[in-house]
């Protein structure tokens, strides 16, 4: 028989982002005085990971992106967070996290560990000199290798590499952006948002190699040669991998809870497992895994709420993806897949509004780029909500 | 007047000063701000700023 849970107990947290904090920030405008403890593998800073790509726009090093460190988090908290703590497994059975030998109880359990940086082949990404930049101390370390050198080159055209692009541009910096893909980011934007996004980019004195990937990364003294797959080199002094995340899922598996691409929810935030939850990049909430800063903050608001005994189902209305590219904002709706529909544009130099419509009319999506992205309020009230608000019984 | 931080970027909203590019005048109190005003560097709305204390 498993062991009874008292209601002192804490609530776990397993991981210290956005998601972590957001939640325990939330609980305690709940409830001051239930039991909570936060496990980390990182030192437990609070800082803000969107603000990763914007360090040199915003002249900020990685240590000025700390906003309290976990001693100064614990104490405004009322949380005891166990820092360099690596979590080896889950028994959800007994209630019990284990850390190697050590069991620990909880009462209900928040999986908010985020999401794994997607790896190249090891020609490329087992080069020490490849760096890709998933939290703040990756961050702290590309700063230090980037010292003095000038030309970077960037791994991946999706949204976290043309923030990085515009950024290590406004640093300075020579950048060049190596993709498979025809257009910067696919699968968010349509074509004709992109090519705006591009030429600003291009604009800024950002080079592109798109339709080709990285085969080889070679050190060659202080140098790194990137070999391309059409037979060219690009010579460089850093590189930055930066093709995609996907959600940590494995200790979840493990433990016999239901994975799919991330760790399956219901709207509860609730697992295949009683008193599991999970929450932000990791989890994968009915069919939908958004690694958005937006669908996150309202999940940890909902979960807060039935973490403190009122079950509160997550609603996400239509949420614009927002991508800090100063040179060319963009703020985009992407459409659901299995939506039939059209894009129509108006592009005005890099400013477009591109909206996509049913065979009806009805708007499902939109991209829009430059000085159009004041537009994004208007149009996110006519998209349909990703998770309709639950039917009134 | 109060400061307000949004706890996702760290933008400040100073009631002072308010955010004129946005129609918000100098002096407007943050329960004066619209509901449906986002943060300008980040997007979030009203709900994920906290207010901060002035030194």
């Amino acid at each position: 028989m498993a062991e009874a849970v008292t209601d002192q107990a804490p609530v776990v947290i397993i991981g210290s982002g956005l998601a972590g904090y957001t939640l325990a920030r939330e609980i305690r405008k709940r409830d001051a005085s239930q039991p909570l403890m936060m496990i980390t593998a990182d030192d437990g800073a609070s800082y803000s990971k969107p603000m990763l790509s914007t360090g040199f726009t915003k002249g900020k090093t990685a240590d000025e992106l700390v906003q309290a460190d976990a001693g100064a988090m614990a104490e405004q908290l009322n949380m005891e967070i166990r820092t360099h703590t690596r979590v080896t497994g889950i028994d959800p059975g007994a209630h019990n996290v284990l850390i190697g030998d050590e069991r620990l109880h909880y009462r209900q359990l928040v999986l908010a560990w985020g999401a794994d940086v997607i790896r190249l082949p090891d020609a490329v990404s087992g080069s020490l000199a490849v760096s890709s930049i998933n939290d703040l101390e990756d961050y702290r370390r590309f700063r230090q290798r980037l010292g003095g050198h000038r030309r970077v080159i960037l791994l991946g055209a999706g949204l976290i590499g043309c923030e990085y692009a515009n950024d290590l541009r406004n640093g300075g910096y020579d950048v060049t952006v190596v993709a498979p893909s025809e257009q910067v980011m696919p699968g968010l934007l349509p074509e004709v948002a992109a090519s705006a996004v591009q030429a600003a980019l291009e604009a800024e004195g950002v080079t592109f190699h798109l339709g080709v990937a990285a085969e080889a990364v070679r050190e060659e003294g202080e140098a790194v040669q990137v070999h391309l797959n059409d037979g060219a080199m690009l010579q460089g002094d850093v590189v930055v991998s930066a093709v995609g995340l996907r959600p940590r899922t494995r200790l979840a598996a493990d433990a016999s809870l239901a994975v799919n691409q991330g760790i399956l929810t219901d709207r509860l935030m609730a697992t295949s497992v009683p008193d599991v939850y999970a929450l932000g990049d990791c989890a994968e909430v009915e069919g939908h895994v958004l690694m958005y800063v937006m669908p996150l903050m309202a999940s940890a608001r909902a979960l807060a709420a039935t973490l403190t005994g009122e079950p509160t189902p997550v609603q996400w209305g239509a949420m614009p993806v927002v991508v800090k590219t100063p040179c060319c904002p963009v703020a985009v709706v992407p459409p659901e897949l299995t939506e039939d529909g059209v894009w129509e544009a108006e592009r005005e130099g890099n400013n477009v509004r591109a909206v996509y419509r049913s065979g009806t009319g009805a708007l499902l999506g939109f991209a829009l780029t430059g000085d159009r992205v004041i537009e994004k309020q208007a149009l996110a009230r006519e998209v349909p909500p990703v998770l309709t608000p639950s039917v009134a019984r | 007047m109060k400061k307000w931080q949004c706890v996702v970027c760290g933008f400040i909203y100073d009631e002072a000063e308010g955010w004129p590019e946005d129609g918000i005048a100098p002096g407007t109190a943050w329960e004066d701000v619209p509901e449906d005003w986002e943060c300008p560097d980040c997007g979030v709305g009203k709900e994920d700023f906290e207010m901060i204390e002035i030194s």
